[in-house]
């Protein structure tokens, strides 16, 4: 588990190591499971973790490995954090230690939630994911190097690099690279706008 | 680009602002809360110093972590009575209304929503909570968020939001009798996958959606997020408002013939542009059941387990995980296969309609040897209505058990549970590994009705067969 402090500001780059998730479709519910969500903060999370298919795996899940501990980078398959919204998910990923993902795809709901605690979640093709994979299988201790501006990592090893292109929308980069993924400030200052949206919703003024 | 849908209608309407960082800020016109996904969110509130910027558009419930076996007060969970107990400060420090226990109008936030008609047409509707995408039935624009957002919202109204493309889901014909929403929705993700919707709303179009009843449209666009879709919607029609009408949260008078004048508007147009269409045949669909652990493994009930072959290369890796987790074997038949537990409720299929399905199987039968059935409303005002036409006699004479409402094992969080490897017949969500809250329990989706026919004959069986049976009053096969 990384004792790293929680993300703020800008963040433009990360390094650190690597671990690999393989697996399509793993939704929330094992991230962390609901048992774990009967709190008021997120403070207790990191306990719950996979907890499950780490029990089922006795000390052979990747978040038990010993060459694994204090990684930050997460590389997993497609559709990563699909179903529950909870955001407890990120939220224990994050006190585990993880500070990006990298993965063929996300569910849309698990990248926003990542967003909104400055937890990058990148994408790459198929192939570019098994090779990134593999190269970090082959070497568990080798330190990846994330860049968002632009989205690519390198993977240092051996006096040579390999470096693959990232995919991460427009949007969430701007927000990521200039400290601004954490927007309620911004929500709230357009007050005059809100007030103008309302204005222009009948439902708003129950139809009167 | 889609153009003239609701979608792009209502999106327009509820922009707020062009964020410097590309998203849009979305005026929020529905906020409801629960005891899971919101106390961080006002904690985090209170760390910035804000307050809650439209009180009277967030309405809280509790739902997911009440028991439903007894509600009295304190739980003997005590992390579950803390939940609720600083959802009720909360929501009493911010003049929210909460929609508590025995109220009458408590229940699984997203049946309540919809039977107060807080939920209209041309609203957005955010919640703390995946399945928020059933208020789409009404031609709203609703999705679930993450605690973040819920603290978002709460100080602003409003969220910062990418647009999604829009995919039409047309489907022609009629279903089948014994044939219902669950199993159509389980049709459409078994076909396009559960990540086919990642990147759109879904409209659901066409005869047979059109012909769905407000609580049918409810589960279809319930489940529209275990295909990947954010939201999932259905445009607005005399269905629609005929549902509405009356309900306490509903314009009346002058301002009902206004508000049906501007929802009508917002239908997607004749011309509108979609960026992707597929298209369905309801007479082709058989009741449908879930063999694996993502929604999309699903079969029609007189098939059997796909096999490798059958499989697409790059969703074998799953079905292989499948196979072990659920111990079945490929091109085994479904029909037949043994349950332990069979559960009718949830926020996709505990409404009265759900209930009177089910309950017209269990009518004059019982539950078979061993099984434990339990029927657990949607809501208080479910509960009410069912036990007023007498349905909750019907479930115990049959051997189920009538609870109180909740979320109850859809997700475990409360004291409903598998244990150890029993398999579920279940009308709710998600057979997620692990889901219903033992890291080994197995979980078959399907309708109501399947999961009554499934209680009553002690294995998963064709609902077909029983409703075209005529049922003996006197069943050899029954229990205590």
């Amino acid at each position: 588990m990384s004792t790293s402090p929680f993300p703020s500001g800008p963040i433009q780059a990360l390094r650190g190591h690597a671990l690999v998730l393989p697996g399509d479709d793993i939704d929330t519910d094992r991230i962390i499971p609901a048992r774990y969500l009967k709190c008021v903060t997120f403070d207790g999370l990191v306990d719950g973790v996979f907890a499950d298919d780490r029990a089922e795996r006795a000390g052979d899940h990747p978040f038990d490995r010993p060459e694994q501990r204090g990684a930050s980078i997460l590389v997993v398959n497609r559709n990563f954090g699909c179903g529950s919204s909870r955001e407890h998910a990120p939220q224990a990923l994050m006190r585990w230690g993880i500070r990006a993902v990298i993965g063929e795809s996300f569910a849309e709901i698990f990248f926003g939630n990542c967003l909104a605690l400055g937890i990058p979640c990148l994408t790459a093709d198929h192939d570019a994911v098994l090779a990134l994979q593999a190269a970090i299988a082959a070497d568990p201790g080798t330190v990846l190097q994330l860049d968002l501006d632009p989205p690519r990592v390198t993977l240092s090893g051996d006096g040579s690099s390999r470096v693959w292109p990232l995919g991460l929308p427009a949007g969430p980069a701007r927000m990521l690279v200039s400290g601004e993924w954490n927007g309620t400030a911004q929500l709230v200052a357009h007050d005059n706008e809100l007030r103008a949206t309302v204005a222009r919703l009948p439902y708003m003024a129950g139809f009167t | 680009m889609s153009a003239g849908t609701l979608y792009d209608k209502v999106w327009e309407l509820h922009r707020v602002a062009d964020l410097p960082g590309g998203a849009t800020q979305l005026f929020i016109g529905l906020h409801l809360i629960h005891e899971v996904t919101s106390p961080q969110a006002f904690a985090a509130l209170h760390d910035l110093g804000l307050a809650v910027r439209h009180p009277e558009r967030t309405v809280a419930t509790v739902d997911h972590i009440v028991p439903t076996t007894s509600q009295a007060r304190p739980f003997a969970d005590s992390l579950a009575e803390e939940m609720l107990a600083t959802l009720e400060a909360n929501c009493a420090t911010h003049g929210i209304t909460l929609h508590g226990l025995g109220s009458g109008r408590q229940g699984i936030v997203h049946v309540i929503a919809p039977e107060l008609g807080l939920t209209q047409p041309g609203m957005t509707v955010a919640c703390g909570d995946s399945h928020t995408s059933t208020h789409g039935a009404f031609g709203a624009i609703a999705f679930g968020i993450g605690t973040s957002q819920v603290r978002d919202v709460l100080a602003s109204q409003s969220l910062a939001m990418g647009k999604l493309k829009v995919r039409r889901i047309r489907v022609e014909g009629e279903l089948q009798s014994g044939v219902f929403a669950k199993d159509l929705v389980l049709h459409i993700i078994r076909r396009l996958g559960v990540k086919g919707g990642v990147g759109y709303a879904y409209e659901f179009a066409g005869p047979a959606i059109e012909a769905l009843s407000m609580e049918e449209r409810m589960t279809l666009c319930n489940m529209a997020i275990e295909g990947g879709a954010r939201c999932g919607y259905i445009n607005p029609d005399a269905v629609t408002f005929a549902y509405l009408k009356g309900r306490p949260h509903a314009p009346t008078g002058e301002a009902w013939e206004r508000a049906v004048a501007w929802w009508s508007g917002l239908a997607s147009d004749a011309d509108a542009v979609f960026d992707d269409e597929v298209v369905f045949d309801a007479a082709a669909i058989a009741p449908t059941v879930t063999w694996g652990i993502t929604p999309g493994q699903g079969i029609g009930v007189d098939e059997t387990v796909p096999t490798l072959e059958q499989t697409e290369a790059d969703e074998r890796p799953i079905a292989e995980e499948a196979y072990r987790y659920m111990d079945l074997s490929p091109g085994a038949p479904i029909e037949g296969l043994p349950v332990d537990v069979c559960f009718i409720g949830s926020c996709t299929n505990g409404r009265l309609s759900d209930l009177r399905a089910a309950a017209a199987i269990a009518r004059g039968r019982h539950v078979a040897v061993g099984i434990k059935a339990f029927v657990v409303p949607g809501s208080e005002q479910v509960a009410a209505a069912a036990e007023a036409e007498g349905l909750d006699a019907v479930f115990r004479e049959a051997g189920f058990e009538w609870r109180e409402p909740g979320c109850s094992m859809c997700l475990a969080m409360n004291p409903d549970r598998l244990e150890g490897r029993q398999i579920s017949a279940s009308s709710s969500n998600r057979n997620f590994k692990g889901r219903q809250g033992s890291a080994s329990g197995r979980t078959l989706l399907m309708s109501p009705a399947m999961v009554a026919a499934a209680a009553v004959s002690g294995h998963v069986a064709d609902v077909r067969r029983l409703l075209a049976i005529p049922t003996n009053p006197e069943p050899a096969a029954t229990s205590a």
